[in-house]
């Protein structure tokens, strides 16, 4: 392995414990991978802050008493808990405890407060071609496709331990010939009234997931420019179904200018062509019950941008949710800090909307009735939270969710999906 | 016959170590965050073919890691609290696997190993077979026809 004089100097243990500790881990993953040198990064987005048990605690535990520090910006990833409003979490008393002391050693190690899994929405997000490790899959999946910035499918662990030794291995997106989309996605039937609504976005990003594996896919036929928002939960559906890193939209994504381009010039390896039916199909997988009985309304998933309140108070304005709902959404402190400046805050407050921040709906012990039907309009909600909680899921459009709610049972607009 | 015995192909070793188990083979990729429960090894993962299943003291054989970053958190607690499988088998690298192995050896002394196979190997697995993983990536069979000594067939 090609290491640099400061790498060696890291596995010595001159740079301290928990240095060592977080360079073996980069060296072992390195050589796992078949890889013979490294690279510097210039951010790190973390995602081992997540309490999933006491080996979390253990882990971040050795880096603190290790000295650990990190070298670069990092922003941190979701917590378990809503570290802003405590009194929403419903969970064992002991367990948030412990998910509160893990938060607090990533904070001491000198990462930002952040507590979003959507660190794009953040000021300061990378630039194009910055090398960065980002963990946390839609985070990843944005990074690379609409940022251009460059990150690996980091995960746990190797997070941090990039994030204090600046360090990462010279592969997978961080390299260009691994960023040139290998399967190509046509769309067939897809009508432009269809793909006029956001809940296209994340169903055919289920089915571009799902077959793309962990390749790079492109897709062609879309309309060009897509906004931020849909782009987003085209990569968050696909990172979800799939283990893709980073995906090509012809016409929006800045490395698919044309398709020859997003394909570095060479053929597909493959060609999968997607029929409305397909993401009709998708659409049903997501739900796991039918029937009108509804209990929760669940968005921000991952973590709600300003462009996506704003289309929930326009809907909820003058209005006020059902009384035997519950509505959620997900957020980052900084975006909620751009609401209550809005005066949006207030308005979705006193409509009957929580506002969640720093966690999710599905990591955390929030929701007061998981015996129920939840909606969502997040394709990764869907697919995670019958697991993860326990409920039952409808997956639908904002707007219907939203109308839903106010009206206290499950309203769904089949009409786009008529003659399918 | 090929995937009898002794794998003809280089197996590649992501995380090194010798085990035995019982073949769980999964007909989809598993994300272990929001699919297996740590605690027991179930897989949860409602979309999941294998739904209900458990991982636990098992050598599983998927296609690849898939979805979230966190499945490494989980695999290093499922590791810790004993529940976790006794090898992973796999057809892509999967960093995400290694490394919740990886780091399992760092606090507990305790990694699985995980294994890239061959397509002709991996798709020769059945499930309710017993192997043994060994260091250097070896898959013994201990039933079945085998090419290799039948008395190297337990593994750590």
């Amino acid at each position: 392995m090609d290491l640099s004089v400061e790498d060696r100097q890291r596995l010595a243990g001159d740079a301290g414990p928990a240095a060592q500790l977080a360079m073996r881990i980069v060296v072992r993953l390195a050589e796992s991978m078949g890889v013979d040198h490294l690279l510097d990064i210039t951010g790190a987005h973390v995602d081992s802050c997540l309490y999933h048990g006491q080996s979390g605690l253990d882990f971040a535990g050795r880096l603190v008493e290790g000295g650990a520090s990190v070298a670069v910006p990092t922003t941190l990833n979701v917590s378990s808990l809503d570290l802003l409003h405590p009194e929403l979490y419903r969970g064992d008393e002991a367990e948030g405890e412990a998910a509160r002391r893990m938060a607090g050693m990533y904070e001491e190690m000198g990462c930002q407060p952040t507590w979003t899994c959507a660190p794009y929405h953040l000021e300061n997000r990378p630039s194009f071609g910055e090398q960065v490790a980002w963990a946390e899959s839609n985070a990843i999946v944005f990074a690379n496709s609409v940022l251009g910035a460059r990150t690996a499918r980091y995960g746990d662990l190797i997070d941090i331990s990039a994030a204090i030794t600046g360090r990462v291995p010279a592969a997978g997106l961080h390299l260009d010939d691994n960023r040139r989309a290998t399967v190509l996605f046509r769309l067939l039937d897809v009508s432009p009234d269809l793909l006029d609504l956001d809940q296209v976005y994340p169903l055919l990003g289920t089915v571009v997931g799902a077959a793309s594996g962990s390749r790079v896919p492109v897709i062609e036929g879309l309309p060009t420019a897509l906004s931020e928002v849909r782009l987003r939960a085209l990569g968050a559906g696909a990172a979800t179904a799939g283990s893709i890193g980073m995906f090509h939209a012809v016409g929006s994504t800045p490395e698919a200018p044309t398709l020859e381009s997003a394909m570095g010039g060479r053929d597909p390896h493959e060609v999968v062509e997607v029929r409305t039916s397909d993401l009709r199909a998708s659409r049903d997988q997501l739900c796991t019950v039918s029937g009108s009985a509804l209990s929760s309304v669940c968005l921000g998933t991952p973590h709600y941008s300003i462009d996506e309140f704003q289309v929930v108070v326009a809907l909820l304005t003058g209005r006020r949710v059902h009384p035997d709902v519950d509505f959620y959404v997900s957020t980052g402190r900084s975006v909620l800090a751009e609401l209550e400046l809005r005066g949006w805050a207030d308005l979705l407050r006193s409509a009957g909307v929580a506002l969640v921040v720093d966690t999710c709906t599905y990591v955390s012990a929030i929701l007061a009735d998981t015996t129920g039907t939840a909606m969502t309009d997040s394709a990764k909600w869907a697919w995670y939270a019958p697991g993860n909680l326990g409920v039952d899921v409808v997956f639908a459009g904002t707007s219907e969710c939203v109308e839903s709610a106010v009206a206290g049972k499950v309203l769904l607009d089949e009409r786009v999906w008529s003659g399918v | 016959m090929r995937g009898c015995g002794q794998v003809s192909e280089q197996p590649v070793v992501l995380v090194a170590g010798s085990a035995s188990g019982e073949v769980l083979c999964l007909d989809e990729s598993l994300s272990f965050w929001g699919g297996v429960d740590p605690r027991t090894g179930e897989i949860v993962d409602h979309h999941h073919p294998q739904h209900g299943c458990t991982v636990s003291g098992r050598v599983i054989a998927m296609p690849s890691g898939r979805g979230s970053s966190s499945s490494s958190s989980v695999l290093l607690e499922a590791i810790r609290s004993g529940s976790a499988p006794e090898a992973i088998l796999v057809l892509e690298p999967d960093e995400i696997l290694s490394l919740g192995s990886i780091v399992a050896g760092e606090l507990y002394g305790r990694s699985l190993p995980v294994v890239v196979l061959d397509e002709a190997t991996y798709s020769s697995l059945v499930t309710g077979e017993t192997v043994a993983v060994g260091e250097d990536g070896s898959l013994h069979r201990q039933s079945g026809s085998v090419d290799d000594d039948p008395d190297n067939t337990t593994g750590g």
